[in-house]
């Protein structure tokens, strides 16, 4: 039994005169991997980043149509942003750890919600986090160390335990095996295999593979447009768009 | 005056051989690939052939020249009364000198009038001469240059290799002169601490150079209290003012106002950075110093001074901000887009973002802005000139008068001086110390920016 986390309604999305996304529809469902694929520009980062209200933070950037969490509209004037984003996490394409502590870096959201009352819970929290994201037992003798120096699959995975630590219900990855090799990449595939079970996750990519191999739902985008959208083993077996075949089979693209 | 006209001509000559070489190039240029060089290389290389050896001999004639002259003049059978002692043979030499160059400049001794016709007839002999010779020369080189115009003559190398020369001059030219001023202050300064000990300079607290003299002239000389008044000045109430309006401005800049903004406010900021410093000194002076006066006044003080560390150090602050802002602006900005929208993502306002994340991530460069800003605050000179008094005086009180290192430098050399006394010698001192102050503050400024930047690429 799954149920319908967050749902958009005809969204367009607009930078400056140019328009990125076209009349998108979609409902992603909780508890599972949502993968957004299509060629370079198509709009699905873009899209993506209009799920938590990160494109609030380009200057021209302007989104119509209705999206909605938990029945919640995202873009309501009531609706705080930052209180969205701390519902709704994200990972991007280069891991982009601060340049503070490991311990530090975990530690960050959770003390900006005030969501700890002591040093002990903290230290759960941090703790707890980096178990969830793989990398406890690599770290744990070495918290104090900068995040920066750890390697581009553990920044990664730091990143993620990161947006872990102030419990959203939602966590977006924007391509976050782009910059990381193979070895890196599959420990990363794991870890949103095993993190679906308690959060809505949905991941742009660009290797088709790694649709195929972490989500349970694809959604193509061409142009700006959602071109097709539905079961993952469907849209790579049987798409029923001509243009989605011709993408998997990488006729174009 | 013959030589002028000769440098003249050799400019001339050098035009003229320019066109001949690359009109003889031109035509042995019978297509692609027929000469190493293109024609107009070829000018350029009998150009510099001519001109450069003959501005050599030039120079090396109007070295020797004045010698020549001179010897010649004290040879003549005019010059057999003349004066032993070399000092006085030196002043009518160089009264004649004016004189032949002037017939009707005053004689001071009557001697060196009678020395102006053999002294013109030398100039004139001599000069004729090293014309002759620059022009040998120069057609000299012309000749050597003619014979180079061939098609194989890679005429462009060497051209190109001449550039290089005249460019790697150019910027060895800022270098020695800062060495020459090293050189300088060095020099003087050791002079003055043959006569006042270093301890007693650096650690003393009574400076009065003005009545320096007899058995302990060390103890007029004790600059402490000039090196307070520039530390309190220039790097304690200046950087109060620059360090956050600074840092405020250049993050509404960078962060909050809008590119229209921005647009607007920074060049109006810059414009701050261009204002002559006199001008800031007479409003320190005229408007920021009375009003610090009465204000010190108002708040009970008895008999405040119009000039006063307080004025001198907020008008320099406000001189300041540019170079901080603009500082912080450059870090802040070169912080990782990424950086802001991983805090932003993780539901972080703006202002956490900022505080948390972006500072501590710009702060070398920051830090590195303010150690350079210090270093620009402690060398200036007009506003404390005009806003900050003379008086030495070891105090914490900003509405004190105080007085500068710089300050005592310019009263040190204007006006009627006389060198190699320990007076005079003691602003070589003085700006020997700032020099070196301020060298470890840049040094150490521009290594934290690098160093940030690489953390960064």
């Amino acid at each position: 039994m799954t149920e319908t986390k967050i749902t958009a309604r005809n969204v367009d999305v607009f930078y400056g005169q140019k328009q990125a996304i076209d009349n998108v529809s979609i409902d992603i469902d909780d508890g599972m991997v949502t993968a957004f694929i299509g060629p370079s520009g198509c709009g699905k980062s873009t899209f993506l980043r209009s799920l938590n209200r990160m494109n609030d933070t380009i200057a021209d950037a302007r989104v119509t149509g209705e999206i909605r969490l938990d029945g919640e509209d995202v873009y309501a004037a009531s609706m705080d942003p930052v209180a969205l984003r701390a519902r709704v996490g994200m990972v991007f394409q280069k891991p982009n750890p601060f340049p503070k502590s490991i311990f530090e870096n975990i530690a960050y959201g959770p003390r900006i919600h005030g969501l700890v009352q002591n040093k002990t819970d903290l230290d759960e929290v941090v703790e707890k986090s980096l178990v969830k994201a793989g990398l406890w037992e690599e770290v744990k003798d070495r918290l104090h160390d900068a995040g920066t120096a750890l390697s581009g699959g553990q920044q990664q995975r730091l990143c993620i335990a990161r947006a872990i630590a102030v419990s959203p219900e939602v966590i977006l990855m924007d391509e976050p095996c782009s910059a990381l090799d193979p070895i890196a990449t599959a420990r990363i595939e794991e870890l949103i295999d095993e993190l679906k079970d308690n959060f809505a996750i949905v991941i742009v990519t660009h290797s088709m593979q790694q649709a195929a191999r972490v989500s349970q739902r694809t959604a193509f985008f061409h142009l700006g447009n959602l071109v097709e959208y539905g079961e993952t083993s469907q849209v790579f077996t049987a798409p029923r768009n001509e243009k989605t075949k011709d993408y998997i089979t990488g006729r174009y693209g | 005056m013959i030589l002028t006209g000769v440098l003249l001509a050799v400019v001339g000559l050098g035009l003229v051989g320019w066109f001949a070489a690359r009109g003889r190039a031109r035509l042995l240029y019978t297509g692609r690939g027929s000469m190493h060089s293109m024609p107009s290389y070829h000018g350029w290389h009998m150009a510099l052939w001519i001109i450069v050896p003959a501005l050599l001999a030039w120079m090396a004639w109007s070295f020797m020249m004045p010698g020549l002259v001179d010897g010649a003049v004290l040879a003549s059978p005019a010059a057999a009364q003349f004066p032993p002692d070399a000092m006085s043979r030196a002043a009518i030499l160089s009264e004649a000198r004016t004189v032949a160059s002037n017939p009707n400049a005053a004689v001071f001794n009557p001697l060196s009038a009678t020395l102006a016709e053999p002294m013109r007839a030398a100039q004139q002999r001599f000069g004729l001469i090293g014309g002759l010779i620059v022009l040998i020369v120069a057609l000299a080189g012309g000749g050597y240059g003619l014979t180079r115009v061939r098609a194989g003559f890679p005429a462009r190398t060497q051209v190109e290799r001449a550039v290089l020369g005249v460019l790697l001059l150019a910027s060895l030219m800022a270098i020695l002169t800062t060495f020459g001023i090293v050189a300088s202050l060095l020099f003087e300064a050791g002079l003055f601490f043959k006569d006042v000990s270093p301890i007693a300079f650096l650690t003393g607290t009574h400076w009065a150079p003005g009545n320096a003299g007899g058995e302990n002239i060390s103890d007029n000389f004790g600059a402490v209290p000039l090196f307070w008044g520039t530390i309190y000045i220039g790097a304690i109430i200046a950087m109060l003012v620059a360090i956050p309006l600074g840092l405020m401005s250049a993050i509404y800049l960078t962060q909050y106002a809008s590119s229209k903004v921005r647009k607007l406010l920074k060049p109006m900021l810059e414009i701050l950075a261009g204002i002559p410093t006199v001008v800031y000194g007479y409003f320190a002076a005229l408007s920021v110093a009375p009003m610090m006066r009465d204000f010190a006044a108002s708040i009970g003080m008895a008999n405040p001074s119009t000039e006063s560390a307080l004025a001198a150090g907020m008008v320099m602050g406000v001189m300041i901000i540019p170079f901080v802002s603009s500082m912080a602006d450059d870090s802040l900005a070169a912080v990782p887009r990424a950086m802001s929208d991983g805090s932003l993502a993780l539901g972080a306002t703006r202002s956490e973002t900022i505080k948390r994340v972006l500072l501590p991530a710009a702060l070398p460069g920051i830090v590195a802005g303010v150690m350079l800003a210090i270093s620009r605050a402690i060398g200036e000179t007009m506003i404390v000139v005009m806003a900050a008094g003379a008086a030495a005086r070891l105090s914490l009180n900003p509405f004190d008068s105080m007085t500068t290192v710089t300050y005592q430098i310019v009263q040190l050399l204007t006006g009627d001086q006389e060198f190699n006394s320990p007076k005079t010698l003691s602003a070589f001192a003085l700006g020997l110390v700032l020099f070196i102050v301020t060298l470890i503050l840049n040094i150490i400024a521009l290594r934290v920016v690098k160093r940030f930047r690489e953390a960064y690429e």
